[in-house]
C-alpha cells in the first residue's frame, strides 16, 4: 500500500520564481515530495533545476512562493535551517580535502568537536549499515570517484536527513557502483527519509524513482510516475513535444572535410567523461550538430578536435591530411579553427585590446613576417571583422573584458571564420549571447557553410541545433550515437539518446 | 686507547657541530611549514631572520641578558610577519613580491640597526648558564655546548608534528592550505587561521636569527644568514611539506654547512669557496629531484599555496 | 565602521599609474622618520639624498652610472615576469656575466687591439645567458621553480668569484689582495664625457629599452610571451607553448644582466673583486614593480632607484649615516607599492554598523 498517501508531504513548493537579470529561471514552480518518497527531477541543463535546488537548500531567496515542510510553512529558509531541519544535498562536484582522511574530512564537514576515534567508529557503523565501504583511515586522493562520492553520502547520512538531495550521482559511477546506489537509496527511503534524484538518465530514472517531475525553461511541464510511463514519453516531456523548424536549404554535401575514425581518449581530470570508440564524418558544406547534456565528453571531444590534446595520427583527418598528431596551430595551417566555449581567458585574453586579440589565432596567416607582428595588417583584419559582424565597442583598441559577452562572441567568431577556414569547431556559439547577437552569428554559420566549409556545432540548445544543422548526432557518456538528417529526427529519438536509453536512432519510418 | 678516544671525539665533534648548523635551520624551516600548510608562501623568511639576530643581539648587549634577547628576536620576527601578513591576507598584495620586500627590507634595517655592534662579541649561551663548564669532562662539554636554543630547536619537529596531525585546530590549519574555498564554505574563518599561522613562522625566523647571533657564533656581521633562509624554504619543498623529512633535511644540510670545515680538519685543500657553494648546490639537486614528479608534487603541495583569499560573501 | 575591499569590475588605470607615485611619496615621508630617529634633520637629509648628488655635471654621470646596471636588470626582470617566470637571480647572473667578461680581459688585455672589448662583452652575455639557461632548463624539464634555482645559483656565483679572486686569478702583483690585476686600457671602457665615469654600458641600458618594448609590442615571440603571462589557457588555445615563454624570459634576462655586469667590471671598477655589486640584482626587481614592468616606466624607476644609492652616500659621507639606511628606504619602497597596489584592483569602502537584515518569504 501506498503508506505516505495519508502524511504530509515532507517537502512542498508552491508556486516558487525566480528571476536572473532577464532570465527567469523559475516560474511559478509547484513541488511535492512525499515521506518516504524517491522524487525525480528532470529537465535539461538550463531548466532551472541547480536554481531550484539552491531555494531549496536555503543558498537562494526565491522572489515569490512559498516553501513547506511536513505542512508547516518556513518563512525564510537558510543553510543553517536547511541542515537542522535535515536537508542534505551531495553535489555533483564534490569539496573534499584531497590530502586529508575520510574520517578528517567529515570531522571537518560536520564541524563536529567528537574525537577522531568516536567519529570513525560512527563512519564505520553507518558506512555499514547502507552497504557504502569507505575506509576511515584512508586518504581521500587515492579514492576512486566513486568512493569519494560514498564519502559524500556518509557525511550527509551522520547528520541523519530528511531529505537527501542527489544532483546527478551516477556520471561518474560504474554500472555496478550505480546498482550500489540504487540499493542503498530504497533503504534509505524505506527507513522514511525522502530523496530527491535529480538526473536526465531517462533509464536510471525509471528503475529507482516513484514520482517525476519534469521542469523545462524554468517551470513544470508535467508530472508522471516513471514506473509507467515509457522513457520514450518521458524524453518527449524533457525536449518539448515539437521541435524547432529547421530554415536549412537541403544542399549536396561535398567530399569529407574532417573525418574522425576511432578515436578514443581517456580522460584528463576525475570529473571528466572518457571518450569511447568516436567515428563521425564531417562533409564539406554541411553543418553538423553535437548535441547532448553537459558533462558528457563535449570538452574532452572538442580537445581533441582542436588539437589541444593529440592523438594518434590517422585517428583525425582533415580533407586527406592525417592530423590526429598534430597540435593547435598546425591544424589552423591546415585550414580548421575553433571557437571554444569560454570566452575570456580562452578564446581571448581579457586584458588585451580587440586589435592584438586578433592575433591570437591568426599568426598563421602571413600576418608575421620573419618574426615581426605585421600590426598594420593585424589592425586592418580586426577592424573589418569589427565592421562586418557590428561589434558594438569603443573600437579596435578597446580592451576585450570590456565588451559585453555577446560582443566579445561576434568578435571571436567573426576572426574565425573570416580567413575562410575548410573545416570550423564552434562550442556553445551562442551562450550566455543576447537575441540579435545569436541570430547574426547562426546567420553567419550558415553563410560559411554555403561557401563549402564544413561545420561541427556542440551545443546544448537543441533549438539552435535545428535551426541551423543539416544532420544532428548525440554525445552520451564518451560515445557518439551517429547523426540523422533533421528532418527524420523526432523529440523522441533525441530525447532517448540524450537519456542515454537508445545507442543508435532509428530512422523515421 | 687514545687512538678510540680521538675517533670518538672526532664523530662527536662532527654530530655536534652538525646539530649546531642544523638549528637555525629547523627553527626557521617548521616556521615556514607551519605557514605554508595554511597555504602562504612567505619568502622573507631571510630578512626575518637578519632583524631577528639583529634584535636579539642588540637585546642581549644592552641588558645583559641573553634571554631578553631571545625575547626581542622573536618580538621583531613577529613585526616582521604582521607586515607581510597585513600585506598579503588583507591587502591582496602578491605574496612573492612582498616576500621578497620583506627580505630586502630586512637585510637593509639588520645592516642598520646592527652597524654599532659590528665585531663586539659576547659570550656564548652556554658559558652563562654553565660557568664551570672548563672544569667539566670532555663529553660532557660537548654535550653542555648545546646551548638552549638548539634543545628548542629539537623539541619542535616533535611540537609541530603534533600539533598538525593530532590537534583539531592543525587539522583546520591543514584543510585551508588544501583549499580555502571549501574551507570557507564550511565557515572556518581562514584568513584569522593564515594570519596566526604566518606570525608563527616569523617568530620562529626571528628565533632562528637570534640563534645565529647569540649562540653559534656570538656576535653580529651584516647579513650573516648567508643564505640560511632560503635554504630553509628550499628545505620545506624538499621535506614535501612533512615534517620528518624536514628534521632530515635540517641535519643534512648543517652537515653539508659545515663540511667545510671539516674537510679543514682533514686536511684536504680545497678551497673555502668551492665547499661553500657545497649547500647551495645541494639545494638545487633536491629541488629538481623533487620537482620531477609533478603528480607527486602537487599532491604534497598545500594546494592553496600562493593563492590569495578574498572573500565574496 | 570598518574598512571593506569590493573588487572593482575593471583594474583602475588611474591608480595604475598614480599608486607609484604615491608610494614614492609615502616612502619620503617614512624616509624622513627614519631619519629623525637617527638624530638628524630630516629635511636636510632629504635634500642630500635626492638634490646634493645632481648638483653637476659629474653628479648627473654618476647618476646615469648608476643606474646602468639598474636599467639593465629590471628591464630583463620585466621581460620574465610578463610571461609570470620569476628572475630572483639577476645578481648571479650579473656576476657570471662579470667572470665572462672579465676572464677574457684578463686572457687577452696584454694583446691590446680593438676586438678584446666586443669579445668581452659577448662573453658577459653569453655568461649571463648561460647562468639564466640552467635554472630554465630546470624549470621546462624537471618543474623545478626558478624562484629557488636562479637564487641559489646566485650564492653560487658569488663563491665563484670568491674563488677565483682569492686564488687563480689573483693578482700576483696584489700584496695578496683578493682581487685580480687591473685590466689593461684595451679591456676598459672609456669614459663617454671627460671627467665623468659614465661609459658605453649607459648606452647599452638605454638601447634596452626601445629593444624590450619593440621585442614586447612588435614581435611573435614577444606577443606568444604575454599570452602566456596573461592567460594560460588561452595560450593553449593558440598553441603557444608555455616552456618557450620560460626559455625566452630567462635568456633575455640573464644575457642583459651579464651584459651590466661586464660593463661593471670593465667600467668603474676596472678589476674582478670579491664584491662587485651593491645588490644590483635585487634593487632592480623593485625597479620593474616600480616601473610598472614597462620599458618606459622602468627608466624612470631606475633613475629615482640610482639617486637613492647615490644620496645614500652622500648622507654616508656628510651625516654619517650608514648606507644600510638605503636598503631600508628601498624595502619601504616596495612595500608602499605593494599597498598602494591594492586600490588598483580594490574599492576601499566605509562599513557603518550593521543592520540586521529584516525576514522576508
Amino acid at each position: 500500500m501506498e503508506q505516505h498517501v495519508a502524511r504530509p508531504p515532507r517537502l512542498r513548493l508552491a508556486g516558487i520564481s525566480k528571476r536572473y537579470g532577464l532570465t527567469q529561471a523559475n516560474a511559478e514552480i509547484d513541488l511535492e515530495v512525499g515521506q518516504g518518497e524517491i522524487h525525480a527531477l528532470l529537465g535539461e541543463n538550463g531548466a532551472g533545476k541547480s536554481t531550484l535546488v539552491k531555494i531549496i537548500c536555503g543558498l537562494v531567496k526565491p522572489d515569490a512562493g512559498t516553501i513547506a515542510w511536513e505542512d508547516e510553512t518556513i518563512p525564510a529558509m537558510d543553510p543553517d535551517i536547511a541542515r537542522r531541519l535535515g536537508i542534505a544535498m551531495v553535489f555533483q562536484h564534490f569539496s573534499l580535502f584531497e590530502t586529508l582522511t575520510v574520517a578528517e574530512n567529515i570531522a571537518l564537514g560536520l564541524r563536529t568537536k567528537e574525537s577522531m576515534a568516536a567519529l570513525s567508529a560512527r563512519v564505520a557503523e553507518t558506512s555499514a549499515r547502507y552497504g557504502l565501504k569507505v575506509d576511515p583511515a584512508r586518504h581521500v586522493h587515492h579514492l576512486s570517484v566513486g568512493e569519494r562520492q560514498r564519502v559524500e553520502i556518509v557525511r550527509c547520512l551522520l547528520q541523519n536527513p530528511r531529505l537527501l538531495i542527489m544532483d546527478e550521482p551516477t556520471s561518474v559511477l560504474t554500472p555496478q557502483e550505480v546498482d550500489g546506489l540504487f540499493v542503498m537509496l530504497r533503504q534509505l527511503a524505506r527507513e522514511g527519509c525522502s530523496i530527491l534524484y535529480i538526473s536526465h538518465k531517462l533509464e536510471e530514472i525509471a528503475a529507482l524513482c516513484d514520482a517525476a517531475t519534469v521542469l523545462r525553461g524554468g517551470r513544470v511541464v508535467a508530472r508522471c510516475d516513471p514506473r509507467r510511463e515509457s522513457p520514450a514519453v518521458m524524453a518527449e516531456l524533457m525536449v518539448g513535444r515539437s521541435l524547432p523548424r529547421t530554415n536549412r536549404l537541403a544542399s549536396a554535401p561535398g567530399a569529407p572535410c574532417l573525418t574522425v575514425s576511432g578515436l578514443s581518449l581517456p580522460a584528463d581530470d576525475p570529473f571528466g567523461t572518457a571518450l569511447r570508440d568516436i567515428h563521425l564524418e564531417l562533409r564539406a558544406g554541411e553543418i553538423l550538430g553535437v548535441a547532448g547534456v553537459a558533462g558528457n565528453g563535449q570538452k574532452e571531444l572538442l580537445a581533441a578536435l582542436a588539437g589541444e590534446r593529440t592523438t594518434r595520427p590517422a585517428t583525425i583527418r582533415i580533407g586527406s591530411t592525417v592530423v590526429g598528431h598534430l597540435g593547435a596551430a598546425a591544424r589552423r595551417r591546415h585550414g580548421m579553427t575553433f571557437i571554444p566555449e569560454e570566452r575570456l581567458g580562452r578564446g581571448a585574453v581579457a586584458e588585451l585590446s580587440l586589435a592584438e586579440n586578433a592575433l591570437l589565432t591568426c599568426f598563421g596567416q602571413g600576418f608575421v613576417a620573419r618574426g615581426f607582428v605585421q600590426r598594420r595588417r593585424v589592425r586592418d583584419y580586426a577592424a573589418s571583422v569589427f565592421e562586418r559582424f557590428g561589434v558594438v565597442a569603443a573600437g579596435i583598441d578597446a580592451e576585450a573584458r570590456s565588451l559585453s559577452g555577446g560582443n566579445m562572441q561576434k568578435f571571436i567568431v567573426g576572426r574565425e571564420v573570416g580567413f575562410r577556414p575548410k573545416v570550423l569547431l564552434a562550442a556553445h556559439p551562442t551562450w550566455g549571447v543576447d537575441i540579435g547577437a545569436s541570430l547574426a552569428i547562426r546567420q553567419e554559420l550558415i553563410d560559411l557553410a554555403a561557401t563549402g566549409a564544413g561545420i561541427l556545432v556542440v551545443s546544448e540548445d537543441l533549438a539552435e541545433l535545428f535551426e541551423i544543422c543539416d544532420r544532428i548526432a548525440v554525445l552520451h557518456g564518451g560515445q557518439l550515437v551517429p547523426p540523422l538528417p533533421v528532418a527524420e529526427l523526432t523529440a523522441s529519438t533525441i530525447g532517448q539518446s540524450m537519456g542515454g536509453v537508445v545507442r543508435e536512432m532509428a530512422h523515421a519510418a | 686507547m687514545p687512538e678510540q678516544i680521538s675517533i670518538l671525539a672526532l664523530v662527536l665533534g662532527i654530530l655536534v657541530a652538525t646539530v649546531r648548523a642544523a638549528t637555525p635551520l629547523l627553527l626557521a624551516g617548521f616556521g615556514e611549514l607551519v605557514t605554508e600548510r595554511a597555504g602562504v608562501l612567505n619568502l622573507g623568511v631571510e630578512g626575518m631572520m637578519l632583524v631577528g639576530a639583529a634584535c636579539g643581539f642588540i637585546g642581549a648587549v644592552t641588558t645583559g641578558s641573553v634571554l631578553v634577547g631571545f625575547a626581542l628576536a622573536v618580538l621583531a620576527g613577529l613585526v616582521m610577519a604582521l607586515i607581510f601578513g597585513v600585506l598579503t591576507l588583507y591587502l591582496m598584495a602578491n605574496q612573492v613580491a612582498t616576500g621578497l620586500a620583506l627580505t630586502i627590507f630586512g637585510i637593509g634595517l639588520s645592516a642598520l640597526l646592527g652597524v654599532n655592534y659590528l665585531g663586539t662579541p659576547i659570550p656564548g649561551l652556554a658559558t652563562r648558564i654553565f660557568p664551570h663548564l672548563a672544569d667539566a669532562p670532555p663529553v660532557a662539554q660537548q654535550l653542555m655546548l648545546l646551548d638552549p636554543v638548539v634543545w628548542i630547536a629539537f623539541a619542535t619537529p616533535v611540537l609541530v608534528s603534533l600539533f598538525l596531525y593530532r590537534t583539531r585546530p592543525g587539522l583546520v590549519l591543514r584543510s585551508i592550505g588544501e583549499s580555502h574555498e571549501v574551507a570557507h564554505a564550511l565557515g572556518y574563518a581562514v584568513l584569522r587561521i593564515r594570519l596566526a599561522a604566518v606570525l608563527f613562522g616569523g617568530a620562529m625566523s626571528g628565533l632562528a636569527g637570534a640563534s645565529l647571533s647569540l649562540a653559534y657564533t656570538p656576535m653580529w656581521t651584516e647579513n650573516m644568514t648567508a643564505g640560511r633562509g632560503w635554504i630553509a624554504l628550499a628545505l620545506v619543498v624538499f621535506s614535501t611539506w612533512k615534517p620528518l623529512w624536514l628534521f632530515v633535511g635540517a641535519l643534512l644540510f648543517g652537515f653539508v654547512t659545515i663540511a667545510q670545515f671539516q674537510a679543514e680538519a682533514l686536511g684536504l685543500d680545497v678551497s673555502p669557496n668551492l665547499l661553500a657553494m657545497l649547500p647551495y648546490l645541494a639545494t638545487i639537486v633536491v629541488l629538481v629531484l623533487i620537482s620531477r614528479d609533478a603528480t607527486r608534487l602537487k599532491l604534497s603541495a598545500p594546494a592553496a599555496l600562493g593563492k590569495p583569499f578574498h572573500a565574496t560573501t | 565602521m570598518r574598512l571593506k575591499l569590493e573588487r572593482r569590475p575593471e583594474a583602475s588605470r588611474f591608480w595604475f599609474y598614480l599608486s607609484p607615485v604615491l608610494a614614492v611619496a609615502l616612502s619620503a615621508l617614512a624616509a624622513a622618520g627614519l631619519f629623525a630617529l637617527l638624530g638628524v634633520a630630516p629635511g636636510q637629509a632629504l635634500w642630500l639624498m635626492v638634490v646634493t648628488p645632481l648638483a653637476n655635471v659629474y653628479g648627473l654621470a654618476e647618476l646615469g652610472l648608476k643606474a646602468t646596471p639598474l636599467l639593465l636588470c629590471a628591464v630583463g626582470i620585466a621581460v620574465a615576469v610578463r610571461a609570470n617566470v620569476w628572475n630572483i637571480g639577476a645578481e648571479g647572473q650579473f656576476t657570471m656575466g662579470a667572470i665572462a667578461g672579465g676572464g677574457i680581459a684578463l686572457l687577452f688585455g696584454e694583446d691590446g687591439g680593438a676586438w678584446v672589448l666586443p669579445l668581452m662583452l659577448l662573453a658577459g652575455v653569453a655568461g649571463g645567458l648561460v647562468w639564466a639557461a640552467i635554472p630554465a632548463l630546470l624549470r621546462t624539464r624537471c618543474n623545478a621553480h626558478e624562484i629557488l634555482t636562479t637564487l641559489m645559483l646566485t650564492y653560487v656565483a658569488t663563491q665563484l668569484l670568491g674563488y677565483l679572486v682569492h686564488g687563480p686569478w689573483q693578482d700576483p702583483e696584489g700584496y695578496s689582495f683578493p682581487q685580480t690585476k687591473q685590466f689593461d686600457s684595451a679591456a676598459l671602457l672609456a669614459p663617454l664625457i671627460p671627467g665623468t665615469r659614465l661609459n658605453l654600458g649607459a648606452v647599452f641600458a638605454l638601447l634596452a629599452v626601445p629593444c624590450a618594448s619593440v621585442l614586447l609590442r612588435q614581435t611573435l615571440a614577444g606577443y606568444r610571451l604575454r599570452v602566456v603571462g596573461l592567460a594560460p589557457a588561452a595560450a593553449s588555445y593558440a598553441g603557444f607553448s608555455q616552456a618557450g615563454a620560460v626559455w625566452l624570459g630567462l635568456l633575455v634576462s640573464g644575457g642583459l644582466a651579464g651584459l651590466a655586469g661586464v660593463c661593471e667590471v670593465a667600467g668603474p671598477i676596472g678589476q674582478l673583486t670579491p664584491v662587485i655589486s651593491p645588490g644590483y640584482g635585487f634593487a632592480a626587481i623593485i625597479v620593474a614593480f616600480l616601473g610598472r614592468l614597462s620599458p618606459a616606466g622602468i627608466l624612470a624607476a631606475s633613475l629615482l632607484m640610482a639617486l637613492l644609492y647615490l644620496g645614500g652616500e652622500q648622507l654616508q659621507i656628510t651625516l654619517q649615516i650608514p648606507t644600510a639606511a638605503t636598503g631600508v628606504v628601498q624595502g619601504m619602497l616596495l612595500f608602499f607599492l605593494l599597498a598602494a597596489d591594492v586600490l588598483v584592483g580594490f574599492r576601499v569602502r566605509l562599513i557603518g554598523r550593521s543592520v540586521a537584515a529584516p525576514a522576508h518569504a
